[in-house]
């Protein structure tokens, strides 16, 4: 049996309303709230980045998985905001975490999806048998430029999931990806704000591709939306997953734990891995969970779970999403916010 | 700070990884040529606690150029159960949060950067529990 053996989250405490940035632009907080679904966002602390999250997500994986950190073959982080260009995160995570120097170490990058890519391969090098344990982790501290929509719930926050074919707590069922040539979402080199095709993001991108991978999954599979406990979909808001659940089948109460967006935001590459992670902390020995991933430009990338008995065991060996989204918050206006989000020109 | 001292020091910023001395058994972080106590040179490796208690703390109001933008912080000598003490910062929270015998838990932090261009600095902080 392959698949993970160890999960974990982390969230900043940082957190602002959508009001606050609303008011700050003189738009309507209410029709906003209603029309993205999203009440706040994460923001990180000015001494967080994609590096300090990723650690911290790894360090919980690490706590339920109980492993020595030194068996781990390979450590890969998925982001569109690693704090260099050039020189991975990996190696400061790998090192954070134990893990070096006998592994293989790399940054992913597929705009949101950069995570779930970094967990198919760390799970096809276990299956494959060449590693013994593999770690992937998703996250991000997206940006949204001033006034953007994205600015209402590009957010802060990552998971990490460690690989391997003992004690494991969700077994793999099937994978699938689904990918064309989408420019919908994008970021030019030396850019520092994304930029985006407007509607465009939603039929021919988010919609087609969630769908894609949705229905070739279950083909694959040969299951069916009610024979799941749960399923996640990325969460660039609150509407997009809530109508591609609908569309594929899937009722309000299985996407329900993993809708953690309107208290959190779309935290991109750690949006649906920790939508999954907040799955797994309620999940029951035998559920069978469902996950579509989406990354601009575009692809979507599927898995099927079964939760293990052993769920019970690692469940509260580390702290669970909704955890850290319900408790200690420190809320920011908008000034601050943009000072820690550095959207403020100052002299060197 | 450079480069060279910056990745001398990284394991022990990154995982509070200090020693034990093979001799009396004290307890040191950051690492030791020579025990003080016996005068060993024999240590093995001990990683410190994950949490510890505040035992004095101070509020900074003018910081370093790294830090003049994130004043006032919290800055506090901590203790561990098994008696090492560190000096650093405490974040996420307001000086007025903060007081001696409060439990904190370590966190993984920027701790500077050498500028937009230069290389950036990791290690542990300090948040309350």
């Amino acid at each position: 049996m392959v698949g993970i053996v160890g999960y974990g989250s982390y969230v900043p405490r940082y957190r602002i309303k959508v009001e606050d940035i609303a008011n700050q632009w003189g738009r309507d907080p209410e029709v906003i709230k209603r029309g993205l679904m999203v009440n706040e966002k994460t923001v990180p602390g000015t001494d967080e980045d994609t590096i300090t999250i990723s650690v911290e997500a790894g360090r919980n994986a690490l706590k339920r998985a109980g492993i020595d950190p030194r068996l781990i073959g390979s450590c890969y982080v998925g982001s569109e905001s690693h704090p260099y260009a050039v020189k991975p995160s990996g190696t400061i995570v790998a090192e954070a975490l134990g893990i070096t120097p006998e592994v293989h170490v790399a940054d992913f990058e597929f705009a949101c999806k950069a995570g779930t890519e970094a967990m198919w391969v760390a799970y096809n090098e276990v299956k494959s048998g060449e590693l013994q344990y593999a770690l992937a982790i998703g996250t991000d501290t997206s940006q949204g430029a001033p006034g953007d929509a994205l600015e209402y719930t590009a957010s802060a926050g990552g998971t990490a999931y460690i690989f391997g074919k003992e004690k494991v707590v969700a077994e793999v069922v099937e994978t699938f990806s689904y990918t064309s040539d989408t420019p919908d979402f994008w970021r030019r080199e030396g850019a520092f704000y994304p930029r985006h095709a407007g509607r465009f993001t939603g039929e021919p991108a988010y919609f087609k591709h969630v769908y894609n991978a949705g229905v070739g999954i279950l083909k694959k599979a040969k299951m069916k939306p009610e024979d799941f406990a749960y399923a996640v979909f990325h969460m660039p808001n609150g509407k997009f997953p809530q109508t591609i659940g609908k569309k594929l089948g899937f009722s309000k109460e299985q996407i329900e734990p993993g809708w953690v967006v309107p208290y959190m935001g779309n935290t991109y590459s750690g949006s649906s891995p920790t939508g999954l992670s907040a799955t797994f902390d309620v999940s029951k020995p035998g559920d069978m969970v469902f996950i579509v991933s989406f990354g601009s430009g575009a692809g979507s990338d599927a898995f099927i779970f079964k939760v293990t008995e052993r769920i019970d065991e690692v469940r509260n060996l580390a702290p669970k999403v909704r955890e850290m989204l319900d408790n200690n918050k420190i809320y920011l206006d908008y000034g601050k916010y943009a000072k820690f989000r550095e959207k403020i020109i100052l002299n060197e | 700070m450079s480069s060279p001292k910056i990745w001398r020091q990284r394991i022990e910023r990154y995982r509070l990884l200090g020693q034990k001395c093979k001799g009396c058994g004290k307890v040191y972080f950051p690492k030791r040529l020579v025990c003080p106590e016996c005068g060993g040179r024999d240590f093995g490796e001990e990683s410190m606690p994950e949490t510890g208690k505040i035992v004095t703390y101070t509020t900074v109001y003018v910081g370093p150029k790294f830090m003049e933008n994130d004043t006032p912080y919290v800055v506090a000598i901590i203790e561990f159960a098994n008696g090492v003490r560190v000096t650093t910062q405490v974040v996420d929270v307001s000086p007025e949060e903060v007081s001696a015998g409060k439990e904190v838990k370590f966190v993984f932090r920027k701790l500077k950067d050498e500028g937009k261009t230069g290389v950036i600095v990791y290690g542990y902080k300090a948040q309350l529990v």
